[in-house]
C-alpha cells in the first residue's frame, strides 16, 4: 500500500506537487523582496537554505538576488559546508555577512556554562545582535513544519517582538495568501517560504533540479562513536570519551549544524536518488537520528524559539 | 484531551485503487468537529498507517504502553498544559499517489479564528462526528450543534469538498443501524444548507478500520477508505473562467531576462482570476490607464500564457505607473460610449471597476471588537487601504447562519457589514473569484490582523 513499505512503487512515485511547493516558495519569496525594507536570507550552506536559493534564482532571475546572505557562525562548522556555502555566494554574486559566536562571546554577550558546551543555542544572541546592528525587519529561513512539533504551529510569516520572541498564543491569522506584514519599530518577521517541505520533497526536489551540496550529504568513511543510540563523528571537538571504541562506517549527514550537536547516519547512499529511497524507508525522523541537543525537553524547540532562536 | 491506546497495526490485505482517478497535486484537507470526537486519533490514525510517524515521534508519545495520539499534533507546552489545541498545526504524510498537508484546527469555539485560517487555504475538509454522542437507534435524531456550525463554516469559506466522517460506530451496538440514521440525517441536513457533501465515510479511527484501509462490508459500507477518497479529491480550482485580474506583488526593474523591446520593467505576481496571454487589451487600476500585453512569463520566467492560480510576470506595451498593490485588469467594450454618440467616453472600462463601497461577510478574530466608525487597514491582493466600517448589519448565528441584529462584533463572531475603502479596489464577490473577493482587516495600532473579509457583492 505505501511506498515505504514497497520500494518498487518508488517508481511510481509522484513529484508533479513539487511544482506546487516551488510555486508557493517563490510567491514567498517575491513578497518578501517587495514587503520588507532591510531583508536577510539565512544561509548555512545546508540542504535547506540550497533549495531556498534555487527557489530565489528563479524567483529574480540569475546573479539578481534581491537581499544578502546571513551566516551565523558558531565556529564549529563542518568546513565542506563553510566552503560550499562560500563558493556558492561567490558564483550568485551575493554578499555574504558572517556574523560569529565567537565575537558575542569577546564581547561577553555570550557567556558559556562550561567551554564544552553546544554554542547552537548561543546563536540566538548572536542573531539578534546581527538583526540590530543591520536592521533587519525580515529573516528567510529554510526551517520547515515537519521538523518539528512547535514548528509544526508556526506561521509562514511569523511576527517576532523587539526581543526575537515568538509568542505562540498570539500568532496572526494566516489567510489565504494575504500576509500581514505592518511592524512596529524593532519588530521583525521570521519567513519560512518552504514550511510545507518535508525531507521527502527536499530529497526529490535537489534530485530533479540537479541542485549541488556540500559532499558529506552522501555517502563517505568517517570515525564515529556510538553513543545513546547516535553515531557521533570523532572530531577535535568532540572527542571519544573514556571506554568508548571509535569505530570507521560509512555514513552522510541527513542534516548539517553546530559540530557538536549533529551526527550523521550510517549510509551508502551516493545520489539524491538513492537518498530519496533511504528517506521513504526511515524508521527515525531527520531530527531523532542525527540531533543531540533536542531531547533534553518535550519544549526545547519551543523554548528556544520564544527566546529568539529560528 | 483523547487518550485511547493505538497500535501500530500490519498492513491489511491490500485494496485496490484502481477505479479512483487519483491526483497529481498536493492535497490540503482540515479535520474538524467537536472537542474529543477524536479528531487527534483520527489524524494520529492516518499518520500511523502512511507510516508518517517515525519510531523515534512514537516512542515520544508512549508512556507505559499507552500511547497518546494527541500528542502528536499538540505540540506547544500550553497546550499539553491545558489538554487542548489552541492553534493550527499542519501534518504531512504522503502515499506513492499523492502528499497531503494536514491543516489541525481546534475544535474549540473560542478558537474560531483558526479554524477560518486553516479553512482558507484548504481543498477539502473532513467533519467528523461521533456516533456515541448520537441518539442512534432513532431515525430522526439530532445532530451535534458542531457539526452543523462546521460543515456551514467549511461551506461559507468555499472549501471545494466535505466529507462526513462518522466516526466510533465500533462502540456502539448496531453499528449499520447507527451508520444509516446518521448518514440520513447528515444528508438532509447538507440539502437544506444547499452543501454537497463529497462522501460520508463509516470510520474507526481507534481501530483503523475505514481510515486508510477499507473494511468491506463494515456498517454496511462498501465504499472507499476515507483516504482512498482524499486520493480522488480534486485541488481547489482556480477561478479561470472570469475575465483577467492579476495583482502586482512586486516590480523587477530593467530586466536582462524579458526578452523584450517594449516594456523594461516585469510586474510579478500570481493571476487572481482568468489568464494573461500577449496580446490581451488590459486596464490598470487605480490609474485607469490602457495598456496590452506584450509578454508573459511563468514562474520560471519562461514565454507562456499563464492561468488563475499561478504566478506570472507580465510585460506591457508600454512605460507606464504601475507599483506594487496596483491591480492589471482586463479591458471590455464600455457599452454605454456606443449608446451615446456624444459622449466622449473611453471605448473600454475594467473588466472589474474599482469600488469603494463593500457588503461583506467577516469573521471577527480580535479580542478588541468590530465597532462601526472605526478605520482598520485593508489588505487587498498587495494593497494596503484604508477601510471604515460603517454599520454592523447582522450578526449570524454561528450555528445556523441565521441573522440577528447586533450593532458590533465580537471576537469569533461572523456577520455582515457595510466597508467604505478610502480608494477603490477591483473587488468581486467571494462566491464567485476568491482573491477579489478576499481581504483581511488590520488593526491599525496593534497591527494584529482582526478580521476576515469575503465580499458579498
Amino acid at each position: 500500500m505505501n511506498a515505504r513499505t514497497e520500494p518498487a512503487l518508488l517508481s511510481q512515485l509522484s513529484n508533479r506537487h513539487l511544482d506546487a511547493l516551488e510555486e508557493e516558495t517563490i510567491f514567498v519569496l517575491r513578497e518578501v523582496a517587495a514587503a520588507f525594507e532591510r531583508p536577510a536570507l539565512l544561509f548555512s550552506g545546508g540542504k535547506d537554505s540550497l533549495v531556498m536559493l534555487r527557489c530565489a534564482e528563479k524567483a529574480f532571475g540569475a546573479g539578481r538576488l534581491p537581499y544578502p546572505l546571513l551566516m551565523i557562525d558558531t565556529g564549529h562548522n563542518f568546513p565542506e559546508v563553510t566552503d560550499f556555502r562560500d563558493f556558492r555566494a561567490k558564483e550568485l554574486g551575493a554578499e555574504l555577512i558572517v556574523r560569529s559566536v565567537e565575537d558575542s562571546m569577546a564581547r561577553g554577550t555570550v557567556r558559556l556554562a562550561h567551554p564544552g558546551e553546544s554554542r547552537n543555542v548561543h546563536q540566538s544572541v548572536t542573531l539578534l545582535e546581527a538583526i540590530e546592528e543591520f536592521r533587519f525587519d525580515a529573516l528567510i529561513g529554510g526551517a520547515r513544519r515537519d521538523e518539528e512539533k512547535a514548528r509544526a504551529k508556526e506561521r509562514i510569516f511569523s511576527h517576532r517582538d523587539s526581543f526575537g520572541q515568538w509568542q505562540p498564543k498570539a500568532q496572526r491569522p494566516e489567510l489565504w495568501t494575504l500576509f500581514n506584514t505592518r511592524l512596529a519599530p524593532g519588530e521583525h518577521f521570521r519567513v519560512f517560504p518552504i514550511s510545507n517541505w518535508t525531507e521527502l520533497d527536499v530529497w526529490q526536489y535537489i534530485d530533479r533540479e540537479k541542485i549541488a551540496l556540500p559532499s558529506i550529504y552522501y555517502t563517505h568513511r568517517r570515525e564515529v562513536v556510538e553513543r545513546k543510540g547516535l553515531l557521533v563523528p570523532v572530531t577535535e571537538l568532540t572527542p571519544p570519551r573514556d571506554g568508548e571504541e571509535v569505530v570507521t562506517r560509512d555514513v552522510r549527514f541527513r542534516t548539517v549544524g553546530d559540530i557538536t550537536c549533529t551526527c550523521p547516519v550510517e549510509s551508502t547512499a551516493a545520489t539524491a536518488g538513492d537518498i530519496v529511497i533511504e528517506t521513504l524507508a526511515a524508521e527515525v525522523s531527520e531530527r531523532g537520528a542525527t540531533r543531540m541537543d533536542d531531547k533534553t525537553s518535550e519544549a526545547s524547540m519551543e523554548k528556544r524559539k520564544k527566546d529568539g532562536y529560528f | 484531551m483523547s487518550t485511547e491506546t493505538i497500535e501500530r497495526t500490519p498492513p491489511q490485505e491490500a485494496v485496490t485503487t484502481q477505479h479512483h482517478q487519483p491526483q497529481d497535486s498536493a492535497l490540503r484537507f482540515i479535520t474538524c468537529g467537536s472537542v474529543d470526537d477524536g479528531k487527534s486519533t483520527l489524524i494520529g490514525r492516518l499518520l500511523v498507517d502512511t507510516r508518517a510517524v517515525l519510531q523515534d515521534q512514537f516512542a515520544g508519545i508512549t508512556k507505559s504502553g499507552e500511547t497518546d495520539l494527541a500528542l502528536l499534533t499538540d505540540g506547544l507546552s500550553a497546550e499539553r498544559e491545558q489538554g487542548i489545541t489552541i492553534d493550527v498545526a499542519y501534518r504531512y504524510f504522503s502515499t506513492e499517489q499523492r502528499k497531503f498537508i494536514i491543516g489541525d484546527a481546534p475544535g474549540h469555539e473560542q478558537y474560531t479564528r483558526n479554524m477560518v485560517t486553516a479553512a482558507s487555504s484548504a481543498d477539502a475538509a473532513i467533519v467528523l462526528v461521533d456516533a456515541t454522542k448520537l441518539d442512534w437507534k432513532n431515525p430522526e435524531l439530532d445532530l451535534l450543534v458542531q457539526t452543523r456550525r462546521h460543515a456551514l463554516l467549511a461551506n461559507l469559506l468555499r472549501v471545494p469538498s466535505l466529507i462526513f466522517a462518522v466516526n466510533k460506530l465500533d462502540a456502539v451496538e448496531e453499528p449499520a443501524l447507527a451508520f444509516a440514521h446518521i448518514r440520513k440525517q447528515l444528508a438532509a441536513f447538507a440539502y437544506a444548507a444547499g452543501i454537497t457533501v463529497r462522501a460520508t465515510v463509516p470510520v474507526s479511527a481507534l481501530k483503523g478500520y475505514n481510515v486508510v484501509d477499507a473494511k468491506a462490508g463494515w456498517a454496511g459500507y462498501e465504499g472507499p477508505s476515507l483516504l482512498q477518497v482524499l486520493h480522488t479529491l480534486p485541488s481547489t480550482p482556480a477561478d479561470r473562467d472570469l475575465p483577467l485580474a492579476f495583482p502586482v506583488q512586486w516590480v523587477e526593474k530593467f530586466s536582462s531576462s524579458a526578452d523584450t523591446s517594449q516594456g523594461r520593467r516585469v510586474f510579478w505576481g500570481r493571476v487572481a482570476a482568468g489568464e494573461a496571454r500577449p496580446g490581451q487589451q488590459v486596464t490598470l487600476l487605480p490609474s485607469n490607464q490602457t495598456a496590452t500585453i506584450a509578454q508573459v512569463l511563468d514562474t520560471v520566467r519562461t514565454p507562456s500564457s499563464v492561468e488563475a492560480g499561478n504566478s506570472a510576470g507580465i510585460v506591457l506595451d508600454r512605460e507606464v505607473d504601475v507599483s506594487r498593490g496596483d491591480w492589471i485588469v482586463a479591458s471590455v467594450e464600455n457599452t454605454d460610449a456606443a449608446d451615446d454618440e456624444f459622449d466622449d467616453a473611453p471605448a473600454t472600462q475594467p473588466a472589474w471597476p474599482g469600488q469603494r463601497e463593500v457588503q461583506a461577510t467577516v469573521a471577527w478574530m480580535d479580542d478588541e471588537p468590530l465597532v462601526p466608525g472605526r478605520v482598520y487597514l485593508a489588505q487587498h491582493g498587495h494593497r494596503w487601504i484604508k477601510a471604515k466600517v460603517r454599520r454592523v448589519v447582522h450578526r449570524l448565528n454561528i450555528n445556523t447562519l441565521a441573522e440577528e441584529d447586533a450593532d458590533r462584533l465580537e471576537a469569533n463572531a461572523i456577520g455582515h457589514i457595510e466597508l467604505l475603502l478610502q480608494e477603490p479596489a477591483p473587488v468581486g464577490a467571494f462566491q464567485q473569484a476568491r482573491v477579489l473577493g478576499s481581504l483581511i482587516l488590520v488593526d491599525t495600532a496593534s497591527h494584529k490582523t482582526a478580521g476576515a473579509v469575503l465580499v458579498r457583492s
